[in-house]
């Protein structure tokens, strides 16, 4: 079995992004960046798939400029066995990301497909399913848990108040939650070992996609200041405030 | 609209979101889908502002699985100019799909309707706003329920239409389902909510400092990712844009400085009390109310002092 893992470059998750001064897009020059971290938990999960003998092939792939190598790196020293750089410095979105995917799909002809919940920067949790409508592909969403055996795969999904078990046929397209894993650590030795490795480049334009924005960003701001909260002396205080002001009795 | 439903109730998300609906004044059509639905579509019938009510219902939709679902919403879709839903589980796992099908750039967890095609969302963790214009000719969007007031739920008298379901696409295949039960109440719908973080400093604190308050005011325990790293509390109940957003009535940050994930999680809450022994903590940025102390004094303190009330 074959697995493809999409990755995003994306701000640390520690990190406040805020708006250029000109109000025109963030300002991301300089701050560090990554793995977005629900991408990484897809690609800990297909590199425990091959470590099970169940997956024969791990491939990373992402869409951006010549600085997302250091993802595709970063995802080679955790262990996958190749890197692909779709390479555009166009800005994308998600549904310009998944038509570009599925062109890759279409070339690679993954078994599986793992990609993040959401990312971090955009926040829009779209690219998955939109991946899988694309494509025709069974989709599973917010995945915690996957179980393979023979052609079919089992899921558990995280929903609200719970969790639920698909069972789906292969080819699929699987989203990850945070509880799917724990991402392994990158050795230092490993890191420098994926430094040597070929990373594969196609520009984006060699695929005949359509992955122009659909979305215009008309300016960026700060969110509204909350207004101003007050300190309080005591528990006893705290409490009387709340009920008094906010009517909220403890 | 597309409606949320258990077949007994609707989903409350959906009064908020006829309110956002009506920014395009026109008619408002809300799609049921499942199985038995003749309950809760005629409930719909009585909601204000609603023009009709489209039943698609066969047994095969009981659990509604995101490809028939999407199946379904992009051929009834392209009959409307904008199609929306309440940004939560049920909507994020399938409009998506849609929105591909259908060749449409999506919008999700809308703060506000600038116009009929303009938005402003929040991205980077809550620290950015961005006002994004769709290009495209139809609209699909989620809306962030908690910026959006509730309509009037009755007086409505909206004719509910029958659309027969197409077969079962038999992609993917429900097999079970586990609610959590647990004596607290679940993080998303918990009227108040007590978080803590890494200045418990370990996982024996956390509940002895914590669970007595939590079980005491009947609220839903939460904790920020540092927490969790640290081995101090399940990731379940992480409280973040890696865990659960939630907003709550009343937020009791324990221990926490503010870290930037944590607050996108929280920040929609009413009510935000701190308690932090760090004056400069960035949680009282973000507190309503905010007490510089050691948590290990005051916790134990407010716990009692509620049990003598």
């Amino acid at each position: 079995m074959k697995i493809l893992v999409a990755i995003k470059r994306v701000q640390d998750y520690n990190i406040k992004v805020r708006p250029k001064s000109d109000g025109s897009d963030v300002d991301i020059e300089g701050i560090k960046m990554g793995i977005n971290p629900f991408d990484e938990n897809a690609l800990e999960e297909a590199l425990r798939l091959k470590e099970k003998n169940i997956a024969s092939e791990v491939v990373v792939i992402s869409l951006g400029g010549p600085k997302n190598q250091d993802v595709l790196r970063h995802g080679l020293a955790m262990g996958a066995d190749r890197a692909i750089l779709i390479e555009t410095l166009e800005s994308l979105q998600p549904l310009g990301v998944a038509k570009l995917l599925k062109a890759a799909v279409e070339r690679e002809k993954p078994d599986l497909i793992l990609l993040g919940k959401l990312a971090l920067d955009s926040d829009a949790g779209q690219t998955g399913q939109m991946l899988a409508g694309l494509l025709g592909y069974p989709q599973g969403t917010f995945v915690s848990k996957v179980d393979i055996a023979k052609n079919k795969i089992s899921v558990t999904r995280e929903i609200d108040g719970g969790t639920n078990i698909l069972e789906m046929n292969l080819p699929a397209v699987l989203t990850a939650d945070l509880r799917l894993n724990e991402p392994r650590f990158v050795k230092l030795p490993n890191l420098m070992m994926a430094r040597k490795k070929t990373i594969e480049t196609i520009k984006a334009t060699d695929f005949s996609v359509d992955s122009s924005p659909r979305l215009k960003l008309l300016k960026v701001s700060l969110p509204p200041a909350r207004k101003e909260g007050i300190k309080v002396n005591s528990i006893s205080d705290l409490l009387k405030k709340l009920n008094d002001k906010e009517g909220i009795k403890l | 609209m597309l409606a949320e439903h258990n077949e007994i109730e609707l989903n409350d998300s959906i009064y908020k979101t006829i309110t956002a609906a009506q920014s395009w004044k026109g008619e408002i059509d809300l799609l049921v889908m499942g199985k038995n639905t003749e309950k809760v579509a005629k409930t719909a019938s009585n909601i204000k502002c609603l023009n009709n009510i489209i039943r698609v219902d066969a047994s095969h939709l009981e659990h509604l699985l995101a490809e028939d679902a999407a199946n379904i919403v992009s051929n009834i879709g392209k009959k409307y100019h904008v199609i929306l839903a309440a940004h939560t589980w049920f909507s994020r796992n399938f409009l998506p799909r849609v929105a591909a099908i259908m060749d449409v750039g999506m919008i999700s967890d809308v703060l506000k309707i600038e116009n009929k095609n303009t938005y402003t969302r929040s991205t980077y963790a809550g620290n950015v706003y961005a006002t994004i214009e769709s290009l495209d000719l139809i609209q699909i969007l989620t809306i962030h329920i908690s910026n959006f007031q509730a309509t009037e739920t009755e007086g409505g008298n909206a004719e509910i239409i029958i659309n027969e379901a197409p077969p079962p696409l038999n992609l993917s295949y429900w097999k079970t389902e586990k609610i959590n039960k647990s004596d607290r109440p679940a993080l998303v719908d918990a009227k108040v909510v007590v978080s803590g973080g890494r200045s418990l400093g370990s996982e024996e604190n956390f509940n002895s400092i914590l669970s007595p308050l939590v079980d005491k005011i009947g609220a839903a325990l939460g904790a920020t990712r540092a927490a969790v790293d640290s081995g101090y509390a399940p990731n379940e109940i992480q409280v973040g844009q890696t865990g659960v957003v939630v907003a709550p009535e009343l937020y009791i940050a324990i221990g926490i400085s503010g870290a930037n994930q944590h607050i996108y999680g929280m920040k929609d809450s009413r009510i935000v009390v701190a308690i932090n022994n760090d004056p400069d903590a960035i949680i009282f940025q973000f507190a309503d109310y905010g007490l510089v102390a050691d948590l290990f004094e005051v916790v134990p303190e407010l716990t009692k002092l509620i049990s003598n009330q």
